[in-house]
């Protein structure tokens, strides 16, 4: 006679005999100990899926940054005229592309600035506050440096990407954008 | 009939779950290395996407040799 593997005995939890289980647990038992370490290594293998997912979503963001790489330099645009925008005055505009909105503001009669309308936190509309020399995020209380695009206070911690002006004649033209290095 | 493993079931729970813990580890680590990727990206610092996708890549193969040796206890 074959020795039985003690592997293949299972103890039922209140540790009776099975004669003496309901007839439930006699007609289905369940090898407890065995079904603790199915359910452990399958968490383990969907683990390592997810270790997989990761990986991928790495490439992904390589391959976004290769497509970026590729569209080279933004097209040189105008936005406004001088005499339009009052000192302290800002308006919206899109640049590089329909999907990006930017914001340009007056500081003084000769300085402009143009930044990414987005917070670098969640994405919320910034608004100029040109006497404080702020941009705000309500959202979140976000606050950045009018004048560098910095975050100086709330959650964000990366600056707006500056859009690059240049004033040719009594116009204002979009020339680039600079990279928002933290 | 399936053969018996090396190990008994008690040592190869202790097994699995010293594996798991490490897993997991290096799971958590990758999520690291993919926000701040995202977050680089995002701020136009391309410096480190390669080397960060790499590193990443290192930990997968790392949780796929883990697997594989739980996989192999068993038979």
């Amino acid at each position: 006679m074959m020795p039985q593997d003690p592997d293949r005995l299972t103890v039922p939890p209140d540790g009776r005999s099975y004669s003496e289980q309901p007839r439930w647990r006699q007609d289905f038992p369940i090898e407890w100990a065995q079904d603790n370490y199915i359910s452990r290594r399958d968490f383990t293998r969907f683990m390592v899926l997810t270790s997989l997912a990761f990986v991928v979503g790495q490439f992904v963001i390589l391959f976004q940054n290769f497509l970026r790489r590729q569209r080279g330099e933004p097209p040189i645009q105008e936005i406004a005229g001088v005499n339009e925008i009052p000192v302290g005055g800002a308006r919206l505009f899109h640049y590089p592309d329909e999907d990006t909105l930017r914001i340009l503001v007056r500081l003084d009669e000769s300085t402009f600035v143009a930044y990414e309308q987005q917070c670098t936190h969640l994405a919320c509309p910034v608004i100029p506050q040109p006497e404080a020399g702020h941009l705000h995020c309500p959202c979140h209380e976000g606050v950045f440096d009018l004048r560098t695009g910095q975050p100086l206070a709330g959650p964000p911690r990366r600056p707006l990407a500056r859009v690059r002006l240049e004033r040719r004649a009594d116009k204002i033209y979009a020339v680039g954008v600079e990279k928002a290095l933290a | 009939m399936r053969g018996r493993s090396r190990f008994a079931r008690k040592q190869r729970m202790t097994i699995v779950l010293g594996i798991l813990c490490l897993v997991i580890i290096i799971v958590i680590l990758q999520l690291w290395l993919l926000t701040a990727s995202m977050n680089a990206y995002l701020g136009g610092d391309e410096s480190v996407l390669i080397p960060a996708a790499l590193a990443s890549l290192v930990c997968l193969g790392l949780n796929a040799g883990l697997l594989w040796y739980l996989y192999g206890l068993e038979s």
